[in-house]
């Protein structure tokens, strides 16, 4: 075991020839494709078309999805899942991955609920990356709380109009689609619907935000519904049960970023490492200070306990039986874990690591979207309070 | 027409080796293995060939310790059809790797067999050119271009004074170089395919063929570290050095 990126990595007893090859090529064209530009991009404040296409001519894009839409889900678990998110998360550019897998939560809803022609429509352009969706669930005045939503949908004949507003909503400003979570009975989870918007309806509007802490490339947007008329046919899942619908795509969610936070923490420490083995003060390395070697010694023992745990909720998946309150408390010791080696690197890298263009600057500004996106870390442990029977 | 594609497991190109304690060889536990940068350009140039319409079986080959079939897959990943592991745990050098080739093109019957110039373990480059003079078969080595035409491969070679351009008659030998050509990345379902794919195993002795090492490894050790340069002043100053200190001219 070492302190690089791949050698800090905890062995894996469920791996096999095949999820090694995945990441060996996955990486590579991360490598050539990506991981060049994705610093510019960033700054740029978006990602090349061109991005999707070859993602999802290697099978990125349509990993675990179903043959019949473009996807590939035979023979594919949960630790070809993870190796995405690691590998993706090693590019450490967050908004790369927030928006290019950002159909990861508006497409299994569909697939889950939707008519067969709905899906039939959306699901295959998707997965070849010739168009987008995005999932429209937090509000102005409702996020966490997911059942106060307020954007309405009144039934009119056989369409629903919508009026509301979505806001903080990742790829927003490309979606073809909107996952959307509307309001069509009385207050509370039970009158919550899920919806397939189409963003080229007439009253759909949408603004940009695009002054964020991190995930610069990605776009980030608020949406406007305006006397939106949607066919009823566009309805995922039963009226009023969309509470649930919306619910049912979390648990994996919070898996991929929990894969993706350990991931960046290694990366945290593979740089802190071999800047702190180069860089000579006081007439000796970084690495020989025991200041500093206490610190690199505590971020490997947090990201071992991490990986550990990521490996033991992985593992229960993989068999089958997913615990919400271990996803959970997963999430926030990734994000923990996370913030801490980020912290600790950049105290190790200094001056350099404060400049933009290192590594660890940016997954640095990535730790608070990670802590509270997909449930932040306070709704995470009351979850898992409330799962537990506390 | 059928193409053989030799390939070899070796330590992968990103990798830092270094040598073992005691100095008996390069110290490969725990690395990350791959399959040799040189045959994956002859793996993708099959492929290539193959969806051109010219080519219509790629075999890959190796000869190896069991765990070459990881290499093995991803020829097949990339696009092989079949693929075949001679299996032994000894050390193969380049004369056993070609004697072995050789046994195989007798029941295989290659049209072409495309290999890498060289793996980036020995730097050897001999396999290519001992396989030509055990076939007696055309070779063309260093391949930076590579059509087929009329039942003739016509090949663009690297040489040292520039390209030339040599048209053998089949079956041939070629070896391919680093421009030949930029290998694609596997897919995911070709990836999960590859895994269905037929991968026999047999052994030198089954092809009569003796693998010992003719060679004896007495000593791995690093090259001696650079020493830091410095900057001249101007180009006297910098003629006068190289004369007078490096001695490296008069």
């Amino acid at each position: 075991m070492g302190l690089d990126f791949d050698s800090a990595r905890l062995p894996n007893p469920y791996l096999t020839a095949e999820h090694e090859e995945w990441r060996t090529h996955i990486r590579r064209f991360f490598d050539r494709e990506v991981i060049p530009f994705a610093d510019d991009w960033d700054e740029a404040g978006m990602i090349p078309e061109a991005l999707w296409l070859k993602s999802a001519a290697i099978g990125i894009l349509g990993l675990g999805y179903p043959e019949e839409y473009g996807g590939v889900q035979e023979g594919i678990d949960i630790w070809h899942k993870n190796i995405l998110n690691e590998e993706l998360a090693r590019i450490a550019v967050g908004g790369v991955s927030a928006t290019l897998m950002v159909h990861g939560i508006a497409l299994p809803p569909l697939i889950k609920y939707a008519s067969e022609a709905i899906s039939q429509t959306v699901v295959p352009p998707v997965l070849a990356g010739e168009k987008r969706i995005s999932l429209a669930v937090t509000e102005p005045e409702a996020g966490s709380d997911v059942a106060q939503l307020q954007t309405k949908a009144r039934q009119e004949g056989d369409h629903y109009v919508v009026n509301g507003s979505k806001t903080y909503i990742t790829g927003g400003m490309n979606a073809n689609w909107f996952t959307t979570a509307v309001r069509t009975a009385d207050a509370g989870a039970s009158g919550v619907s899920a919806l397939l918007i189409p963003a080229d309806l007439p009253g759909v509007s949408r603004t940009s935000l695009n002054r964020k802490q991190g995930w610069w490339c990605s776009d980030t947007a608020t949406i406007y519904f305006d006397n939106v008329r949607v066919p009823k046919a566009n309805l995922v899942g039963e009226e009023n049960c969309g509470f649930r619908v919306i619910m049912s795509n979390f648990n994996s969610e919070r898996l991929a970023m929990s894969a993706a936070m350990e991931s960046s923490a290694r990366v945290c420490l593979e740089d802190a490492v071999a800047w702190a083995r180069n860089r000579k003060t006081f007439g000796k390395r970084l690495a020989d200070h025991q200041v500093i070697r206490h610190k690199i010694a505590e971020m490997k023992q947090r990201i071992n306990a991490t990986h550990a745990y990521l490996q033991v909720v992985s593992a229960e998946i993989f068999e089958g039986r997913e615990s919400a309150a271990d996803i959970a408390l997963l999430k926030v010791q990734c994000s923990q874990t996370m913030e801490y080696c980020a912290r600790e690197a950049m105290q190790i890298l200094g001056g350099i690591g404060y400049m933009r263009g290192s590594r660890i600057e940016r997954i640095y500004r990535e730790v608070r979207v990670n802590a509270i996106g997909g449930g932040s870390e306070e709704i995470m442990r009351d979850l898992a309070a409330r799962q537990l029977g506390l | 027409m059928k193409v053989l594609v030799p390939i070899k497991r070796v330590v992968d190109y990103n990798v830092k080796v270094r040598p073992k304690s005691d100095g008996s060889d390069a110290d490969l536990a725990n690395l990350k293995m791959s399959i040799n940068p040189f045959c994956e350009i002859a793996v993708e140039e099959a492929v290539r060939l193959r969806e051109k319409g010219a080519v219509t079986e790629i075999v890959a080959v190796s000869i190896g310790m069991q765990q070459s079939q990881e290499q093995l897959r991803t020829a097949l990943a990339l696009g092989a059809d079949r693929a075949i592991l001679i299996s032994t745990d000894l050390a193969v050098e380049p004369l056993a790797i070609a004697k072995c080739l050789k046994a195989l093109m007798d029941s295989e019957k290659p049209d072409i067999v495309l290999l890498g110039k060289q793996a980036i373990d020995g730097d050897n480059n001999q396999t290519g050119q001992m396989l030509g003079a055990f076939t007696g078969y055309a070779q063309g080595t260093f391949a930076s271009e590579l059509t087929l035409e009329d039942g003739r491969a016509v090949v663009k070679r690297e040489v040292d004074g520039g390209l030339q351009t040599v048209s053998l008659e089949l079956p041939a030998i070629v070896t391919s170089d680093l421009r030949l050509n930029e290998p694609r990345y596997a897919s995911l379902p070709n990836i999960m395919k590859a895994k269905r794919k037929p991968l026999d195993t047999m052994t030198p002795e089954e092809l009569g063929v003796d693998v010992s090492p003719r060679t004896q490894l007495i000593n791995v050790r690093l090259p001696a570290e650079r020493v830091a340069g410095i900057i001249v002043e101007d180009v006297a100053t910098l003629v006068d050095k190289l004369k007078n200190e490096a001695k490296v001219i008069s």
